[in-house]
């Protein structure tokens, strides 16, 4: 083990060469990533992408805050259709949208968070839901909104270039991933991420300490909807097309099991977690397609499993890994990655 | 005339029907070691909780250096320079020693939202000002013999190791007044001499007050500078260690009744 001669040797991102030369070969290949790949998968790609965004903000709150949301997919529901509207309406370039909506998720983060100074646990979990669930019935009854109709998403233009292409879109998500992964991870790093957790560990001890509790909980909750709104502006151009049908309480269930099955609390947990939900997601859709077992499984739902005859193995498998990472791994899969590391650091002893 | 630096005034609580504390007055001097005594469920800790902000008393003030803080939230107590340690540790488990004690340095941080997270590089803000105060967290940890145990996660740690990171974490607040709730609760004798020699450094080197609870009788004894018997949450005596020792009513409570 090598000597720590700096402090700054505890909060860099980088601490040798090695780590450079394999953190620059992984942005390096997410970038030639869509020279190789057909649309399809560039297009799997930039949907996990957005997942990893929200994720990554969920993951503020439930992981190092120690606070709860059901109601994420109000906030990227904001991000989406606050993003279109100042398009379409307003006339606002992309580029400036897409802050403003996620801006306008983070205060009604900051507005939710005031409950979350008196609630704790299951009834904060209950007041959030509430906020999910009322959002989309507010957007889909107002026409300025496009209504029950929804919205089209115009073409992005930033400066010469029209992004109208998953692939050219591809480009400019990964950079705001990559770019909003750097901030959340610096964040914690520092003076207020240490707040946060500490709030999560011992909220009394904090409060003697000095940290102001009205304040980091609620600005936790606005960074977290910031992140929700950023992802959700970004969705819609995934999708070109919303209506409030989309952001429904599944989808908030989901956001928060990537960050639980990923690892409650590490900067790892949410990106693998919201990569394997998702593709497991997109994969168990087509569940005919999985060679040998697929159509064995779809049989085995039919017959067994299903009221109504239709196949719903999806969710069935779905669940059971879910089920299954979280009882053996109660770290997630972070912690699968913690003891490997171990492994191979201690190997052959 | 001048103000005391902290004074305790007429101080009573209650929850429910139960009389936590009643009319507790006491006046604390700069650079003072003044110990609260009294038997499991007197009132000590309601006492800490009123100063620190945690519970709000009915009646009576709390003055610190001229200004009243009974009103006042845990946080801004903490800021005018009140910093404490907890009877059950109240440790960040999932944080290690340094960072634990670099909590401490909130109030005296300036990094936020936006700087914290354009730390790109040494030179940023946000890296300079951790660097410089995990320097003085340092000092901290070599002043309490924590170097073996810095990058360790608290939570795995000894009960004594983690009682004296408490201690660290409220020293790192640079308060003018300390509050020790039991600090010697579950340490062995050696532990114990330790933190009696570490008490009186912050005391003489530091020159932070003390306000100290602990059971520990010869302890209380030997670096007190005052005294003061609760229970049943009403002050039973008041004075100087050796006033204390003779008052009847305590040698009843401590040693039973003589017949």
């Amino acid at each position: 083990m090598d000597m720590k001669r700096d402090y700054y040797e505890d909060v860099q991102l980088f601490t040798s060469p090695v780590v450079i030369f394999w953190f620059s070969a992984l942005i390096g290949a997410l970038y030639l990533f869509p020279l190789f790949a057909g649309n399809y998968y560039v297009y799997v790609a930039n949907y996990i992408a957005i997942n990893i965004i929200v994720a990554a903000g969920l993951n503020l709150l439930v992981g190092y805050t120690g606070q709860i949301s059901l109601g994420h997919a109000g906030f990227f529901a904001i991000g989406a259709y606050g993003t279109i509207i100042l398009m379409i309406k307003a006339g606002f370039p992309f580029l400036l949208a897409l802050p403003c909506a996620a801006f306008i998720a983070a205060c009604f983060g900051f507005l939710l968070g005031l409950p979350a100074l008196r609630l704790e646990g299951p009834y904060l979990a209950i007041a959030t839901l509430g906020f999910g669930l009322t959002i989309t019935q507010i957007i889909g009854r107002i026409e300025f909104f496009g209504g029950r109709e929804g919205l089209h998403a115009p073409d992005i233009t930033i400066g010469p270039w029209v992004l109208d292409t998953d692939k050219e879109f591809y480009y400019l998500l990964i950079t705001l991933t990559i770019l909003l992964l750097f901030f959340m991870r610096n964040l914690i790093k520092t003076r207020a991420g240490r707040a946060f957790i500490a709030i999560r560990d011992a909220d009394i001890a904090a409060q003697t300490m000095g940290v102001n509790i009205l304040y980091y909980k609620t600005l936790a909750f606005a960074v977290s909807a910031f992140y929700a709104g950023i992802a959700g502006g970004l969705f819609a151009f995934v999708l070109k097309f919303i209506e409030p049908e989309i952001f429904t309480l599944m989808m908030s269930i989901m956001f928060l099991a990537m960050v639980v099955v990923g690892g409650l609390g590490s900067m790892m947990g949410p990106i693998v977690g919201a990569t394997l939900l998702c593709w497991l997601d997109l994969k168990l859709r087509n569940i005919l397609d999985i060679p040998y077992v697929g159509e064995w499984l779809e049989q085995l739902s039919r017959h067994w499993f299903s009221i109504t005859g239709v196949s719903n193995i999806q969710y069935i498998v779905f669940g059971s890994i879910m089920i299954a990472i979280v009882l053996f791994e109660p770290l997630g899969l972070y912690g699968i990655w913690i003891r490997t590391k171990k492994y191979w650091r201690t190997w052959p002893f | 005339m001048g103000f005391s630096f902290f004074l305790v005034d007429h101080l009573s609580i209650s929850f429910g029907g139960i009389k936590a504390l009643q009319d507790i007055s006491f006046n604390m001097n700069k650079g003072e070691i003044f110990s609260v005594i009294g038997p499991n469920g007197a009132g000590k800790t309601t006492l800490f909780n009123c100063i620190s902000g945690l519970y709000k008393p009915d009646q009576g003030n709390i003055r610190f250096k001229g200004n009243l803080i009974e009103n006042k939230k845990p946080d801004t107590i903490a800021r005018m320079g009140i910093a404490r340690t907890f009877q059950n540790i109240e440790l960040f488990s999932h944080m290690n020693t340094m960072e634990n004690i670099m909590l401490g340095r909130h109030i005296h941080m300036e990094t936020g939202l936006f700087k914290g997270m354009f730390m790109w590089g040494k030179s940023s803000f946000a890296a300079r000002e951790e660097i410089q105060h995990r320097e003085k967290v340092e000092k901290i940890i070599d002043f309490l013999e924590l170097q073996n145990i810095r990058d360790k996660f608290v939570g795995a740690l000894p009960y004594g190791t983690q009682k004296l990171i408490e201690l660290g974490r409220a020293l790192a607040l640079e308060p003018d007044l300390l509050l020790l709730d039991e600090p010697c609760a579950g340490m062995n004798s050696e532990e114990k001499q330790d933190m009696i020699f570490w008490i009186k450094d912050i005391q003489d080197d530091l020159g932070i007050s003390i306000l100290l609870i602990e059971h520990d009788m010869k302890m209380v004894m030997d670096i007190s500078d005052r005294v003061m018997a609760i229970n049943f949450g009403k002050q039973v005596t008041l004075g100087t260690p050796e006033q204390v020792q003779q008052n009847k009513e305590v040698l009843k409570a401590y040693i039973g009744e003589e017949n």
